[in-house]
């Protein structure tokens, strides 16, 4: 399944106060990680409506991240909560829809973790190139099978 | 045939409600047939499908297509249509966003058939499936083929206006009636192309009269199980109440009946994508920080895809994506 040469695509969601920084200070510090990760800067990750995270599947992502302050530091008092919460929502969604919910993770990085947020990101494009393009008839409970029906039928 | 406009109605998978909520506009019915000549409606009149091949292009002025595309008859006769009609309109929850036929989305095709010919209730020992044609000495026979998932309307042809609802609610399909006929004697404008007609541009919980607060959620409880207070938001009591999400436009029937909005409206004014609107609300409330708290709470929605979901599978945003439809070869 997982293929030597796959580069996943990944849309990573950033708060402007923390992990949008944390991402600034591992490229001014010329960090080295994966550059799979296409950046979006969201005010808050409160902001982070789920539209956004199936938007990016439905084009083509083959996995989302979604980043924002250590619950406690939100600019924004607590809607990193939040997010917390959609997030472990969706991924429930998710793997009905047969996605699976290791394509989507939570990443808190404060403004000074540029050296966490590098590694954290590096592992996780590990972990979707583990799992392979975004394929969705594989999926258990996904979407239905390739061929057509006829073939079943006369079966 | 007189000179009135026509009208036809079809329904493709669907269950047949659609048409009773168009009989349920009661003496209004008479002003239908006053004002059109009804040439096609399988459920109401007897007509061949190559009568309807026979009309010119154009010919039909109105038509209201229920049901999804399940089926390649259903395309047939929804690309017939298309041609014949001048306006046509995606009527009801399952043309516009597939509804409860495309729940059978989630599952491919033997599943579905395994279901239907292959249960313990069955008795079906060789384990047969219908085959699509059949030699007979008079000739072949043949009955549809199935699709490999339920696509709505405007996935397969152009639509012209969109009317929700399961089924759209008798008063607003006796709204759409009066303004095509307004419109006929030069009174009145249809609106633009792609507009939801027959409902409200808000949502359900802005006609619901329930008292609202700041909601706080510990536990989501199913409706069955759990003493409603009457007079209190039913989200806030912790019953999942689909009406943050859902368009106006049926009065907030269920709510005020005692049973949570289950969606039947689609998606309101400017949602993209019902489902994640729904998480975005539902997981906004949830009163809780800690990860498995939420974990715990979250594991009182027995079925999140199919409780926000359960509309318009076919239509949400995953399923009608590019990606998926190359995968399942349609």
């Amino acid at each position: 399944m997982s293929d030597n040469n796959f580069e996943p695509t990944i849309i990573g969601f950033t708060c402007n106060w923390c992990s949008y920084r944390a991402a600034d200070m591992a490229g001014t510090a010329r960090m080295k990680y994966a550059p799979n990760v296409r950046l979006i800067r969201l005010m808050c990750s409160g902001r982070l409506d789920p539209t956004f995270v199936f938007k990016a599947f439905a084009n083509g992502a083959d996995a989302v991240l979604i980043s924002g302050c250590h619950p406690g530091d939100c600019h924004y008092v607590d809607q990193n909560y939040k997010a917390l919460r959609r997030f472990h929502l969706m991924k429930r969604v998710l793997s009905q829809m047969g996605i699976e919910p290791e394509r989507i993770k939570l990443l808190w990085a404060s403004a000074a973790e540029g050296a966490i947020f590098a590694s954290e990101v590096s592992k996780f494009v590990d972990q979707v190139r583990e799992l392979g393009p975004l394929n969705w008839n594989k999926q258990n409970g996904g979407i239905a099978a390739a061929e057509p029906a006829k073939e079943e039928v006369a079966a | 045939m007189s000179d009135k406009p026509k009208f036809a109605m079809y329904w493709a998978a669907s269950c047949g409600g659609c048409e009773i909520a168009v009989l349920n506009i009661h003496e209004k019915i008479l002003e239908v047939d006053a004002n059109f000549d009804v040439v096609f409606w399988p459920v109401a009149m007897d007509a061949k499908y190559k009568d309807v091949e026979a009309m010119e292009d154009g010919s039909i002025l109105l038509t209201l297509f229920n049901g999804g595309i399940r089926n390649d008859e259903n395309e047939h006769i929804a690309k017939l249509l298309r041609q014949k009609s001048k306006i046509l309109v995606a009527f009801g929850s399952c043309a516009c966003e597939g509804c409860i036929p495309g729940l059978a989305n989630f599952s491919p095709i033997h599943e579905i058939l395994g279901t239907a010919f292959s249960t313990i209730s069955t008795d079906n020992p060789d384990n047969l499936r219908p085959q699509t044609a059949f030699d007979m000495p008079e000739g072949q026979i043949r009955i549809p083929t199935l699709y490999p998932v339920l696509r709505t309307l405007d996935q397969v042809i152009d639509v012209d206006y969109y009317m929700p609802g399961c089924p759209p609610e008798s008063h607003q399909i006796a709204a759409v009636i009066d303004l095509v006929i307004q419109v006929l004697q030069g009174k009145a404008e249809l609106p633009p192309k792609g507009t939801t007609i027959g409902a409200g541009n808000s949502t359900v919980c802005d006609e619901c009269e329930r008292t609202r607060n700041m909601k706080t959620i510990k536990e989501f409880d199913r409706i069955q199980f759990s003493q409603t207070d009457p007079e209190l938001c039913l989200l806030e009591q912790g019953i999942p109440c689909n009406g943050p999400a859902t368009r106006s436009g049926c009065g907030a029937k269920c709510p005020s009946a005692g049973a949570q909005c289950i969606g039947c409206y689609g998606p309101a004014e400017g949602v993209e994508d019902y489902g994640a609107r729904l998480i975005s609300s539902f997981a906004s409330v949830i009163d809780a920080t800690d990860p498995e708290e939420i974990d715990l709470i979250l594991d009182g929605l027995v079925d999140p895809a199919g409780q926000f979901y359960r509309f318009n599978l076919a239509g949400s945003m995953l399923r009608a994506s590019k990606a998926a439809f190359k995968a399942n070869g349609s």
